[in-house]
């Protein structure tokens, strides 16, 4: 039985360090990120938290890996819903790596237990919508979507 | 996306066998060539050729793990097609509630 898992890849106009600055900067973050920010100073065992721009937590859990600009890894569980955060935690990953003049990021996000699950299910309708801004600011200066 | 990337993604996609196969890989992500195989009518060859195409088009991604290979639905190009051609109604239908909502204030302040 395969786990619960979403994978994401891009292929995004910009270097490997403007990449990792996008996904750990909380300023530049609130731009595609519908106004969440991550906080965190992205070190391992370091906490890790998602905040709403009312300032609500919905996400929290602790750094795990940390390899500036090229790997991070975010033990990540809900705490916004009960029954996501029964689940418990989930492991988030960022591959960050220059192919040619772009850049490849890879986001995979997988909980250690049978399928289905609804925090799988609930970020794999975010990611799509966080990233594809996310690449678009990069490239563009601009989100496609600027509400959630 | 450059318009090439773009003709891989619609070639890829005009084919009901590929499209069958991204529905299994929604369903069942990460399994390998010889998983995927099970439950569909095609060779392992005319699957594994037809995987190459998605690969090609970034509709399917391999990670290699050990000695498998575990194949996943990228949601990444359809997600671009979607915020080419539907993301700017969506902006515009935020904008029109936010011209509405604006709207309200302003006669309730008069």
């Amino acid at each position: 039985m395969t786990k619960p898992e979403f994978v994401y890849v891009t292929y995004i106009q910009t270097t490997p360090d403007k990449l990792w600055d996008a996904i750990t900067n909380p300023e530049f973050m609130k731009q595609y990120w519908f106004g969440c920010r991550c906080e965190s100073d992205f070190k391992p065992g370091s906490s890790w938290k998602l905040v709403y721009p009312n300032g609500d937590i919905t996400d929290s859990g602790e750094i795990v890996e940390s390899d500036p600009p090229k790997h991070l890894a975010i033990r990540w569980r809900n705490e916004w819903k009960p029954e996501l955060k029964a689940e418990g935690y989930s492991l988030c990953t960022f591959e960050i790596e220059a192919v040619g003049k772009v850049t490849k990021l890879t986001v995979r996000h997988v909980i250690d237990r049978e399928p289905p699950s609804k925090l799988i299910e609930a970020v794999s309708g975010g990611w799509p919508r966080i990233l594809s801004n996310l690449k678009s600011l990069l490239e563009t200066g601009k989100v496609v979507l600027e509400n959630k | 996306m450059t318009a090439e990337d773009d003709d891989k993604v619609f070639k890829a996609l005009a084919d009901a066998s590929r499209r069958e196969l991204l529905d299994r890989l929604r369903r069942d992500a990460g399994i390998t060539l010889g998983e995927l195989c099970e439950g569909h009518d095609m060779s392992r060859q005319a699957v594994s050729k037809h995987l190459a195409l998605l690969e090609d088009a970034n509709l399917v991604v391999a990670i290699r793990q050990g000695r498998e290979k575990l194949h996943y639905l990228n949601p990444a190009p359809i997600g671009a097609i979607y915020s080419r051609w539907i993301g700017r109604f969506e902006r515009e239908r935020i904008q029109a509630l936010e011209n509405l909502k604006q709207a309200l204030k302003e006669s309730k302040d008069d």
